[in-house]
């Protein structure tokens, strides 16, 4: 049995989120819908625990880098949804302004959401406000800059080892 | 001057197990606070083996990124190459040629067998029980011959690729793999069980121990057999069918509480063996399907891909859950962005969880961390 299409979740949540919803990117192979930076904790408590979306998983956040675009450039911060019960997924996406990248922390609805953004902080350079402990994971602690932004460049040393490039 | 028993304090200690741990089965570091034998708070890193994986993907095509995908979960990389692919494949828009998809059910089951036999011998070891692994290791060399016979490769194949597979198999290698089957389901399995599984030691080192409820492994995105140990029936193979898995007959073992509380290392653990006679008997269902010949790849696909600008999740099912990946095009023949999304990271996140609840000793924390099945190369990408 498979769950609702994307649109019917999409008309679901632009039904509760009118003024929330700022595009439905059906166009793209994995329809995205993307919302309102700070309305996604509330979209996101409110996809997990309505009845007819019950999306209980968090599968993936996925941060990128746009530099390039207008005002200063972006990152987009790119959560994939999945329901076990009602097997259906969502892509909710926000993007937020490249010098300042400021979104809310979802580790209360999904504990996953703790690891996950603590990688997006460390590569992308995402700040998750209220995530009790958003400190480096993959990267060693003292590394400098997040090596995901497009205009990351390596250091030429780390305590002493040089980077070779081939 | 004599030590009498009042001047000796116990205290509580602060204990570093890794990064170089045996039974991390990989570079991984774990601190953790006991008192006694009883572990009170842990805390996990990860890290050390940190590749740069997404960051080597933005530099390479998209056909050049499938061998750094072998690199992650190296125990089960068919899969790996698979969910690659399958994101890619989305973005693309091909289909895949009808017997391709079915020598990439046959490798990937294959290869989940590989790797649970693995995790059985391995786990075999963290809980003091030697002979088990050298029986594992036996059947699984069986199994990486036969990779090396299609592939080249006993564990980096990069062997299913965008548009299908690699090489074509031979009509050999079919009854090979045939006769493994032949040889492996009816009396390797028992003879596992009566090893190890329905031990009288070994049950009573896993069963009550790291009980994991449904939801706390959902919260923290456990994923695979130990979230089917957890009575969760969640296989994407079923729920969400790519492949041609939608045509195969085959069941979704999840524990049940046999030997002690739902959720148990027993329960994860006994979830793998069961679940390799369900890879058997989905590798015969598609060595009796598979079309007789016909292109095994997409040759427009092999010689070079460049999708059009778009955003795609492609994700399978492997041999420890949710494998996915997040590829962003530009329209160049780069990837702008490619998230990997390993099972392990999260299956590992719930340590913590599991051990702090007060009722952990030392020796069940390895336990935990075995049952868990991880493979820090895929944590760590």
């Amino acid at each position: 049995m498979a769950g609702l299409a994307p649109e019917q979740i999409f008309a679901l949540i632009q039904e509760t989120f009118a003024d929330a919803v700022i595009e439905q990117d059906t166009a793209n192979k994995d329809p995205i819908l993307v919302v309102a930076t700070d309305r996604l904790v509330e979209i996101a408590q409110f996809c997990r625990d309505d009845g007819r979306l019950e999306f209980d998983l968090l599968a993936c956040v996925t941060g990128v880098d746009y530099p390039d675009r207008e005002g200063g450039g972006e990152i987009e911060v790119i959560y994939c949804l999945d329901s076990i019960t009602k097997r259906h997924s969502l892509t909710l996406k926000v993007r937020l302004p490249r010098d300042d990248p400021r979104v809310g922390t979802l580790e209360n609805i999904w504990r996953t959401a703790d690891w996950h953004e603590r990688e997006t902080f460390d590569l992308v350079g995402v700040i998750f406000e209220g995530h009790h402990n958003l400190v480096r994971i993959l990267c060693a602690e003292d590394w400098i800059g997040h090596p995901l932004r497009r205009d990351y460049v390596a250091p030429d040393t780390y305590h002493g080892l040089k980077n070779v490039v081939y | 001057m004599p030590i009498t028993e009042s001047k000796i304090k116990t205290e509580e200690m602060l204990l570093n197990m890794g990064p170089q741990h045996p039974s991390t089965h990989g570079v991984f570091r774990v601190v953790i606070r006991t008192d006694g034998e009883l572990v009170l708070e842990s805390q996990s890193h990860v890290g050390y083996l940190h590749r740069c994986f997404e960051k080597c993907a933005e530099g390479n095509s998209y056909i050049q990124v499938v061998p750094y995908t072998d690199r992650m979960d190296y125990l089960c990389a068919m899969n790996n190459n698979w969910g690659y692919s399958l994101a890619v494949e989305k973005l693309l828009g091909v289909e895949v040629p009808e017997r391709a998809e079915y020598i990439r059910v046959i490798v990937a089951e294959l290869n989940r067998i590989a790797s649970h036999l693995l995790a059985f011998g391995t786990y075999g070891l963290d809980i003091g029980a030697i002979t088990p692994f050298l029986y594992a290791f036996r059947d699984r060399e069986r199994l990486l011959k036969i990779f090396e016979k299609i592939c080249g490769q006993r564990l980096n194949y990069s062997y299913i690729r965008i548009g299908g597979v690699t090489f074509d198999v031979t009509d050999e290698i079919l009854s090979d793999i045939r006769a493994f089957c032949d040889y492996f389901e009816p009396t390797i399995v028992d003879e596992y069980d009566n090893l190890l599984s329905y031990n009288g030691i070994f049950i009573s080192r896993t069963a009550n121990v790291g009980v994991m409820s449904a939801e706390t492994a959902i919260s923290y995105g456990v994923t695979g057999p130990s979230l089917r140990g957890s009575g969760v029936a969640r296989d994407l193979r079923k729920d969400q069918p790519y492949g041609i898995y939608d045509r195969l007959a085959f069941d979704v073992p999840v524990g049940s509480g046999e030997m002690g509380q739902l959720g148990d290392c027993w329960d994860r653990y006994m979830v793998r063996m069961r679940e390799m006679r369900e890879c058997v008997r989905i590798v015969r269902q598609a060595l009796d399907g598979i079309p007789g010949d016909g292109p095994f790849c997409d040759k427009k696909t092999f010689r070079a891909v460049k999708p059009k600008k778009g955003e795609a999740y492609g994700r399978v099912e492997g041999a420890r859950g949710e494998v996915g990946f997040f590829v962003v095009s530009d329209g160049t023949s780069q990837p702008y962005r490619c998230k990997a999304r390993g099972a392990s990271f999260h299956n590992i996140s719930v340590l913590d969880e599991l051990v702090s609840r007060g009722d952990c000793m030392v020796a069940d924390l390895v336990a935990i961390i075995g049952s868990l099945d991880i493979v820090l190369g895929e944590v760590d990408r």
